[in-house]
């Protein structure tokens, strides 16, 4: 394995939890990752030595605290490949950082009958802040289709750009694992006059990130998914568009000035932070980016594809046509993030009965509510793997899954 | 916490072969649309009411276990009662679930009146095979898929009444 997960659960307090005999086998990390030591360390030691709030205090806790938060931006800003630490603004998580976009871009740039362009299998996150655009502003929405495959159809793409004025699309689907060509979509978009933004919320915690090469506008990220606290996301845009966008959020600390009858906005990336933003979190975050690299984001993604691979076959070979699994059927197309019907059995009851030999995976639809309608299913069981996961987690599952049918049946 | 609460044999009974399962024409019968936002449950009631009484009820939709089962035990409790004595189950049922509900929250004298004290005060309804569902109060979660069909109905009743 490319990675020494034997090594890697030892990090990881939570992990050497058991039920009963057994040790918990998470296979939630899609929904949120559990944390290393390193991670909670930083935060318990930030706030034990250096906690004040930031950008105000000349004291030296003060300073030193404002150090480390922007620290942590540099990190984040190194992470994703930004051009300019002053791109990349901290959010409470990524859907806060879509709102940020629709609400601060959008208002300023869209009209009664322009159009953005999402796809079917975005995350509530990158579809409700635009339907709150359609019906304040009377935007339209258009959806680029998934066909069978688990792979968007981009067929009929320039057709359905035309007109457009930003396209939406997630980096990679915490439903179907699918990992859209963003670079291609970017292109198109940027061809047919449209900006364009991936939530790489499931990307960011698995792949090397660069959102120079993806192409794109915008693209936003969120820390508890990638062994960070709760709390922090990040949403990254270009310079001059974030220059020329009015702020989101009103408050202390995004000001440079204000009076009676009006503010002057404090430059980027503060324009956007509004208030006293997540130091601990940030803190947090930045020791969740050393981890990672210093596991590196090439083996990251190797591991999961390894654990993929593993994981098809040997749920195949196990349980056969009792087993659909949504989504690409190449391991190396796709995340690790297995979606799954299994005999009829509702995923919620999937879900208790696996609980009971300690196995945690997601019962529900997994806020794709339109994409579950499209996969024509209520809800699905969904197991998501990290870099604490090897072969015998996936093996308990396989095991539990048997247990369920007897159970059942 | 033992599976076999939660699961009774009774409940995977009528998981296994729901009663009353389908639709009826609507209308004329009322037909009611319940959700369970948090993990897509849904479940149709077809309801039919005439003069005081449910004279027929269908249930359609899809769920858990435990959803289905608890709308397929209310669909034959429920069916040919009369609206007070239907109600009069909502209620119970409801009760049953959040007297538990009270004791989670660790006071149970001193919290709210709430439903539990109105089980207290329906002691004639008999929930028989309903009471397989009591162990469902275990397991916090899935209190509302037990109650998705419960809620439904109620919503069909209360819309019939001011019709
Ligand atoms: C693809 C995708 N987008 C957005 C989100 C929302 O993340 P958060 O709740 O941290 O804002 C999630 C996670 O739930 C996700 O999987």
């Amino acid at each position: 394995m490319a990675l020494d997960t034997a090594m890697v659960k030892k990090d990881f307090p939570i992990l050497h939890q058991h039920t009963g005999e057994r040790p918990l086998v998470f296979l939630d990390s899609a929904a949120s990752s559990q944390k290393p030591q390193s991670v909670l360390d930083a935060m318990q030691n930030y706030y034990e030595t250096t906690h004040a709030n930031v950008h105000r205090g000349v004291y030296a806790i003060a300073e030193r605290a404002t150090a480390m938060f922007e620290e942590a931006r540099n990190k984040a800003a190194r992470f994703i490949g930004a051009p300019a630490t002053r791109e990349v603004l901290f959010t409470k998580n990524v859907t806060e950082g879509i709102n940020l976009v629709a609400n601060a871009w959008g208002r300023a740039n869209l009209r009664a009958g322009d159009s953005v362009l999402l796809t079917e299998i975005e995350h509530h996150a990158n579809l409700v802040p635009w339907l709150m655009l359609k019906e304040q502003l009377g935007i339209e929405l258009r959806y680029i289709p998934v066909g069978d495959d688990g792979q968007l159809d981009l067929s009929d793409l320039d057709r359905l750009l035309d007109g457009v004025k930003l396209v939406g699309v997630t980096a990679l689907s915490n439903v179907l694992g699918t990992i859209p060509p963003v670079r291609r979509i970017a292109d198109a978009a940027h061809a047919a006059g449209a900006l364009c933004l991936a939530d790489g919320a499931q990307y960011s915690p698995h792949m090397t990130t660069d959102v120079v090469e993806l192409g794109v506008d915008f693209f936003g990220f969120t820390a508890h998914k990638m062994l960070g606290p709760t709390g922090i996301g990040v949403m990254w845009g270009r310079e001059e568009l974030l220059e020329s966008m009015p702020p989101f959020l009103g408050g202390g600390e995004m000001i440079r000035d204000v009076r009676p009858d009006g503010f002057t906005p404090n430059e980027l990336p503060w324009k956007f932070e509004a208030g006293t933003p997540p130091i601990a979190e940030a803190v947090g975050l930045g020791a969740a980016i050393d981890y990672l690299e210093a596991l590196g984001m090439e083996q990251v993604r190797r591991h999961e594809v390894e654990l993929t691979t593993y994981a098809l076959t040997t749920l195949a070979e196990r349980h056969g046509d009792d087993l659909t699994i949504y989504g690409p059927a190449e391991a190396s197309q796709r995340g690790g993030v297995l979606s799954f019907a299994y005999k009829g059995i509702h995923p919620h009851d999937i879900s208790q009965v696996l609980d009971q030999a300690g196995v945690c995976v997601r019962a529900g639809h997994h806020c794709a509510k339109p994409l579950m309608r499209r996969l024509g299913v209520g809800a699905t069981a969904r197991a998501s793997f990290y870099v604490y996961n090897d072969e015998a987690d996936v093996d308990a599952l396989s095991e539990a899954l048997t247990n369920t049918s007897d159970f059942f049946f | 916490m033992a599976l076999e609460d939660l699961y009774r044999e009774i409940i995977l009974d009528h998981y296994r072969s729901p009663r009353n399962r389908g639709e009826l024409q609507s209308p004329p019968a009322r037909r009611v649309e319940g959700y369970n936002p948090l993990c897509g449950d849904e479940v149709v009631v077809f309801l039919d009411v005439d003069g005081d009484k449910v004279t027929d009820l269908k249930i359609a939709g899809q769920g858990c276990s435990i959803s289905q089962s608890s709308a397929s035990m209310m669909s034959a409790a429920v069916k040919g009662k009369t609206l007070a004595e239907a109600r009069a189950l909502i209620r119970a049922f409801k009760g049953m679930m959040s007297i538990h509900e009270h004791r989670l929250d660790g006071d149970p004298e001193n919290g709210e009146a709430g439903e539990g004290e109105i089980a207290a005060t329906e002691p004639e309804v008999k929930l028989g095979d309903l009471e397989a569902l009591q162990g469902v109060v275990k397991f916090p979660v899935r209190i509302k898929c037990a109650t998705l069909s419960w809620n439904t109905l109620q919503q069909g009743l209360d819309e019939a009444a001011t019709t």
